[in-house]
């Protein structure tokens, strides 16, 4: 070991590089976006290692299965047996219901809406970082996930792809505080926007005026503005309403409806944006209106 | 042996990394010591001939990309600690194992502050001491790190 000689630049002008290298960076990423491309071999590069970090949960909860007794299997299918009872009288119940809609749509030559590709994911990771809000699922872009791309559970909308890796990608939360959903109520159509505050049970509803209608309890549905996430999905529930005089807007709290401590399977969509793209698939799934929901199981 | 003895410092890099990313319960999550910072600190104590500034940088950077910041966040917090440590390490050396878990103590505060102010730059997040629960918790750990670690270089040979 040579101390006192030492190799290459000396340790001050290392930091100074290494400093300068990190600023660069930094302003590379965050200001110009200069790693979108990027992103998506570096996670990839660094998948292993997730992927190892991720593997004592994994053989806990395998482990877990293989210890569930036969009664609890026995209840669960139970429970789940009544579940797709109820679940296939409503949706035979929606089919009519979609029939009808997409007649009166055409009554109106409004454009119809057909249904989507949807696909099952499963969570990886939940990140560690405590300044953001992300999860990591296991599909990436092998199985065709893009960029932004919206992503539910089985309560309402989780948030939105904002990497891509090859065989898995991370997803942005709705309470993030970058992140940002437009939102309309369900009661009164009244548009606001749902920013994320930093804790996953909180979302807040910026530039409100005192005077717009909006109550506690009120639920809120995604507007489908913006292009990113499509119209009509449960976002959250306001939970609290402060009308302080004193302050230019009024502060409403949102409750997400989706579980985001609790996630365990999540749902990618792929809407399809523009009408050309929908005239195309409308005719094989107007004859098989179920592909869509077995694609999804 | 000689493949062991030439790849324990990067090993012991990419254990650490896997120790900082690892999917943990939601309530012991806030715990979790800097399992990248204690090692890297660790090695360059040690041998700061082979693990300074720079191989701080590189962790950092795979740091980064492991956990969705911005690029050059973790980077630069970790190339700072390190540094303070490689330019000290004649004199940290003869600390006994409880001082230097002090020290440790200093710079995982330091390194946390560094990477609070700068998410706080880039975006807007508020403080909360909870982001210090780190900074008990590796001084904690430090001890038996140490002790692990000297173990392995000593049977190992690694200089």
């Amino acid at each position: 070991m040579d101390t006192i000689f030492t190799r290459g630049p000396s340790l001050n002008n290392r930091l100074a590089l290494a400093l300068i290298l990190s600023l660069v960076l930094m302003f590379a990423d965050h200001r110009l976006d200069g790693f979108k491309s990027a992103r998506v071999y570096m996670n990839s590069l660094m998948s292993p290692l997730q992927y190892l970090a991720n593997l004592p949960g994994l053989m806990l909860s395998e482990s877990a299965q293989q210890l569930t007794s036969q009664q609890q299997l026995l209840t669960e299918n139970e429970k789940l047996t009544s579940q797709v009872l109820m679940m296939s009288e409503r949706l035979q119940r929606f089919t009519i219901l979609q029939q009808e809609n997409r007649e009166l749509r055409q009554l109106l030559e409004a454009p119809t809406k057909q249904g989507m590709r949807k696909m099952a994911a499963e969570l990886m990771a939940v990140d560690n970082n405590p300044y953001s809000q992300q999860v990591m699922i296991n599909k990436g872009a092998i199985d065709g996930v893009y960029l932004s791309q919206p992503v539910l559970d089985d309560q309402g909308i989780v948030g939105q792809v904002m990497e891509v890796g090859t065989t898995n990608s991370r997803v942005l939360l709705i309470a993030d505080v970058t992140h940002a959903i437009p939102v309309r109520s369900v009661r009164t159509n009244i548009r606001f926007i749902a920013s994320g505050s930093g804790t996953l049970n909180e979302l807040y509803l910026e530039h409100v005026p005192h005077s717009v209608d909006i109550r506690e309890g009120e639920m809120l549905m995604s507007s489908g503005l913006g292009s990113v996430y499509p119209q009509g999905y449960p976002v959250a529930k306001v939970t609290s309403v402060v009308r302080d005089e004193s302050r230019p807007f009024s502060q409403i709290i949102a409750q997400p409806l989706a579980r985001l401590n609790r996630l365990k399977y999540l749902l990618l969509l792929w809407p399809q944006t523009t009408p050309e793209d929908e005239t195309q698939p409308a005719e094989p799934q107007a004859d098989d209106p179920r592909t869509d929901t077995e694609e999804a199981n | 042996m000689l493949s062991a003895r030439h790849y324990a410092i990067p090993i012991s890099i990419l254990i650490s990394l896997v120790l900082q990313i690892m999917p943990l319960p939601i309530q012991v999550d806030m715990y979790r010591p800097d399992w990248v910072l204690i090692v890297l600190a660790y090695w360059c104590m040690a041998l700061p001939n082979r693990v300074n500034v720079g191989v701080a940088f590189i962790t950092g950077v795979a740091l980064d990309i492991l956990m969705g910041a911005t690029l050059g966040i973790h980077s630069l917090a970790l190339s700072l600690s390190v540094y303070v440590l490689a330019a000290n390490y004649q004199r940290l050396r003869n600390y006994s194992v409880w001082q230097q878990a002090i020290i440790i103590g200093l710079l995982s505060a330091l390194y946390h502050l560094v990477v609070y102010w700068l998410e706080h730059l880039l975006t807007d997040i508020y403080f909360q001491f909870a982001y210090l629960w780190p900074v008990i918790t590796s001084m904690v750990l430090w001890p038996w790190v140490f002790w692990m670690l000297r173990k392995a270089r000593r049977q190992m040979r690694i200089s």
